[in-house]
């Protein structure tokens, strides 16, 4: 006699779920995913906090992308009117920028743990490429984004920005013309930038973001090599800790302060609005870009107008691309062919270039 | 033929008319080359005159004999008392002034008749100002160039020449401090410092052919051209007719001739207060400067108090642009007051004041609901903060609790 | 951990976690909202209903930051300017005995297109285009 009656099971909304979407697979590989442990360990937060503040950045975006208008006449105005006319515009609007900013500066901190963690050898050499395009976009969202509000300040900023790029050697005056929709920055500019700033960047944001995290989930965290020597000298697996639920409560808490410190800054700290922008006033005095463009920005002034009959920012422009060459190519250079890692070479390289960033910053800030 | 010699006659009115004065004297030296230097920034040489145009000579002839001969009308230097007949030759003739500039005014000589120079020029006073004295002798240019002696700008300087030189101003037994004056007063510093030419110079008050200092009468209408609110209020106010009897001018009473200086409240009621040289502190007039200095000055206060704590409010991060923008209508009501001043009359003042002190106040309370919104969102602030941080210290105590809950069942990880 | 203490951490968590999500939702729902005055006035503004203003007269509106001078010239001419006199700043009226603008600060005198005829000021007045909606008058960016 065959049954009459289905075998019974948990009749729950999970049980529907799971015959459709077989997450069990996902709850497993979950539940089975490691951190490692080692006086290191906080560094591997920072990944986690850049991918959170992203997330504030979409949310507080859209938000604004109620009232923003992307058109010269009403630029300006629709950002007073979100300041000033709408409940809580103000703190939208600051929350936005300065998870902006401490999106970049956590996405760098990443950037560099990882390199003194020589979490890009191999396997993981195309996570550290999908990274560094990651930090590209990023910049190129800082950039976008900063033209919007249509003040004075960001009108010539952009116009620094899109004359630096037609120095780049013959296709610079084309690139000029793409990126500004023009000769001139102008509306032009700004509906570009507006489609560059919500749409083109964040859907390949999106695409990139998912094969690094999903390159991630593949491979586990990586383990710094020394680690791995202790424990494989010791004839034990490297300590660690289950993501969930240990590292990621411990996240949480990181997220969560990370949440205070922008209600801190966003309350206390507000951006203003500044002026319209007028595109026949000269440029203010002491005009400059935001502060991850700083270190470039002042080692184009310190270049002289002409070097050795090439022109002084084309030879900046150079040195910037191989400077970027070279440090995308960090786990080429840094690991030897039996895939040992050049610990000192990598180490003393970042350092270096991390006393450059940050020397030129500070003196473009101050200069 | 014919047309050879049309095609000549046309190339000969082309060229330029033979002037031998100019050419004989251009390689002199000294006082006799610098005319003909001179003349060559002339106004005149670009119409095509020559220096026989008002000196009479041939200037065709390179002869100096028969050049600069009696015969042909050679008048040589001519007499100061007899410039302005000479230039009024041409440019008092409409039909002649007709082929240069049909706009042109061909009333210079009339007018300079009637004035002070012109009076004493007739009674044959070679001291006074004639058109050179003004215009320059050999290189005259337009009233418009910045170059000339009588550009805006160059005037006063032109005028001081001989009226601040006491020398020269001697017999006439005037002041010779007017253009000393006229540098310390706001016309100049608008004229020279920010450049706007429609300032009055000294011709804009005196007029400039006809160039007498206005009655005593008509000082008021004078400044009236372009002050007129003042100028109707002063009409109708008490000092009018007491100014009149006394013969003193009206406005100079106050605001002085040429030193005119950029007013400010403390003419009303300072330490040095114009009206306290007239009026008594316990006088009726006394007692209405004083109020009325107390007024504008209150306003004057409360707009600088609503100044302060809107960029108080700005500079911490709140929006005011609205209010900042208000306070112009209240800037404008303080100046409408101060004008109002020439009425001498207390509603004259208080009204505006009260206008003023309506909008000050209300920017006052803006700047206030802005530094109370701050407060407002510092305590949100705490809020928040408060809940993220219970959150954060759950999140805490739920790992201790997870820990020893894993070391309590001997689970490793 | 005794249970009552467990109790204790998970309501302190939840207590902390709803209310911040509340401190964070609140302001976005209010942000939502549209607020009283529906959009920035940039382009165009209402300067009153037709019947405000009578012909042969003038008034003073505020076209977002700037002050305009709205002009009913005649029974259905109407003209805009910007009410800044070009001298010194002042702001202008409109002299409705002469039909014509004026600036009380220096006398300077303006006609009917904006144009200097006397006094002053160098330079004319910026004018706005003005119609009619049913019976509102809207000011425009010239």
């Amino acid at each position: 006699m065959l049954p009459t009656q289905p075998i019974h099971r948990k009749k729950t909304i999970a049980a529907w779920f799971q015959d459709r979407l077989a997450w069990d697979s996902i709850s497993q590989f979950l539940a089975h995913k490691t951190v490692p442990v080692h006086s290191g360990t906080i560094w591997y937060a920072f990944g986690g906090i850049t991918l959170f503040l992203f997330v504030i950045q979409v949310v507080t975006g859209i938000l604004l992308l109620v009232y923003y208008r992307p058109t010269p006449a009403e630029a300006y105005e629709s950002v007073q009117f979100i300041m000033t006319r709408v409940a809580f515009g103000w703190l939208i609007r600051s929350i936005h920028i300065w998870s902006a900013n401490l999106m970049i500066l956590s996405a760098f901190v990443h950037m560099f743990s990882v390199a003194f963690l020589h979490a890009y050898r191999k396997p993981r050499e195309l996570v550290w490429l999908s990274g560094i395009m990651l930090l590209a976009l990023a910049l190129g969202f800082g950039f976008s984004g900063y033209l919007l509000p249509w003040n004075t300040i960001s009108f010539f900023a952009t116009k620094v920005g899109t004359d630096m790029a037609t120095f780049v050697p013959w296709m610079g005056s084309t690139l000029g013309r793409y990126l500004r929709g023009g000769d001139a920055v102008g509306g032009a500019t700004l509906t570009r930038f507006f489609g560059f700033h919500v749409a083109v960047l964040p859907a390949l944001t999106s695409l990139f973001l998912l094969f690094h995290l999903g390159l991630v989930q593949k491979f586990g965290i990586s383990t710094p090599p020394w680690v791995e020597k202790r424990f494989r000298g010791a004839g034990t697996k490297s300590a660690q800790m289950p993501f969930f639920p240990d590292f990621f409560l411990h996240e949480l808490m990181v997220w969560y302060g990370a949440l205070a410190l922008l209600g801190i800054l966003a309350a206390l700290f507000p951006f203003g609005l500044g002026e319209k922008a007028d595109a026949f006033a000269p440029a203010p005095a002491g005009i400059r870009p935001e502060w991850y463009f700083l270190a470039p920005f002042y080692t184009l002034k310190l270049i002289p107008g002409h070097v050795a009959g090439i022109e002084g920012e084309v030879v900046g422009l150079l040195g910037f691309g191989l400077l970027a060459f070279w440090w995308a190519a960090l786990p080429f250079w840094g690991q030897r062919p039996d895939g040992t890692v050049r610990s000192k070479l990598v180490t003393g390289g970042a350092v270096a270039f991390i006393a450059y960033l940050s020397t030129f910053s500070l003196l473009g800030y101050l200069r | 033929m014919k047309h050879a010699l049309l095609l000549l006659l046309l190339a000969a009115a082309w060229l330029p008319a033979k002037d031998s004065c100019l050419e004989c004297h251009s390689q002199m030296t000294g006082d006799l080359q610098a005319p003909a230097t001179a003349f060559r920034n002339s106004v005149h040489l670009q119409h095509g005159f020559t220096c026989a145009d008002c000196h009479g000579g041939d200037p065709n002839s390179d002869d100096p004999e028969a050049s600069m001969s009696k015969a042909h009308g050679f008048a040589g230097v001519p007499l100061r008392t007899a410039i302005p007949k000479l230039c009024a030759r041409c440019h008092s003739d409409p039909n002649f002034m007709r082929k240069y500039n049909p706009s042109e005014r061909v009333d210079q000589a009339a007018e300079y008749a009637t004035s002070v120079h012109g009076q004493h020029l007739a009674k044959g006073d070679a001291k006074v100002a004639t058109c050179i004295d003004c215009h320059g002798v050999h290189d005259i240019r337009a009233a418009r160039d910045a170059l000339s002696p009588v550009y805006p700008l160059n005037l006063p300087k032109t005028c001081s020449q001989c009226h601040a030189d006491a020398a020269h101003m001697a017999p006439y037994k005037i002041p010779t401090d007017q253009y000393a004056n006229y540098l310390k007063s706001v016309h100049w510093e608008e004229l020279s410092k920010r450049g706007d030419l429609s300032a009055p110079n000294c011709a804009t008050c005196h007029g400039n052919h006809g160039a007498k200092p206005p009655a005593v009468a008509s000082v008021a209408a004078v400044c009236g051209t372009c002050h007129v609110f003042e100028e109707q209020l002063f009409d109708k106010s008490p000092h009018q007719p007491v100014f009149a009897a006394m013969s003193t001018g009206a406005c100079v009473v106050c605001h002085s001739n040429h030193a005119i200086l950029k007013t400010s409240d403390q003419m009303l009621g300072g330490k040095d207060a114009v009206c306290a040289e007239c009026h008594d502190a316990d006088s009726a007039g006394g007692k209405i400067a004083a109020q009325a200095a107390g007024l504008i000055q209150n306003l004057q206060n409360r707009i600088v108090a609503a100044d302060g704590i809107l960029e108080q409010a700005r500079t911490s991060g709140m929006e005011v642009s609205e209010a900042i923008l208000r306070q112009t209508d209240a800037r404008q009501n303080l100046v409408k007051a101060r004008a109002n001043v020439h009425a001498f009359a207390i509603e004259a003042v208080s009204q505006p004041v009260e206008a003023g002190l309506a909008i000050a106040a209300e920017d006052y309370r803006a700047g206030e609901a802005a530094m109370k919104e701050k407060y407002i969102r510092r305590m949100g602030l705490a809020i928040s903060l408060t809940a993220i941080f219970v959150t954060i210290a759950g999140l805490w105590l739920i790992i201790r609790w997870l820990h020893r809950a894993e070391k309590e069942s001997g689970v490793t990880s | 951990m005794p249970p009552a203490r467990r109790n204790v951490v998970f309501w302190i968590f939840g207590g902390g976690f709803i209310g911040s999500l509340v401190s964070f939702l609140y302001p976005v729902v209010r942000f939502l909202n549209p607020p009283a005055v529906s959009e920035a006035s940039v382009n165009e503004v209402v300067g009153g209903k037709e019947q405000d203003l009578a012909p042969n007269a003038g008034k003073i509106v505020k076209f977002g930051t700037q002050p305009v001078l709205l002009v009913r010239i005649a029974q259905t001419e109407w003209r805009a300017f910007s009410a800044v006199c070009t001298h010194l700043s002042c702001i202008v009226q409109y002299d409705a005995s002469r039909k014509l603008i004026w600036c009380a600060c220096h006398n300077g005198q303006y006609d009917l297109s904006g144009k200097v005829i006397a006094g002053p000021p160098p330079a004319p007045l910026k004018e706005y285009a003005v119609h009619l909606r049913g019976e509102d008058v809207v000011i425009s960016r010239g």
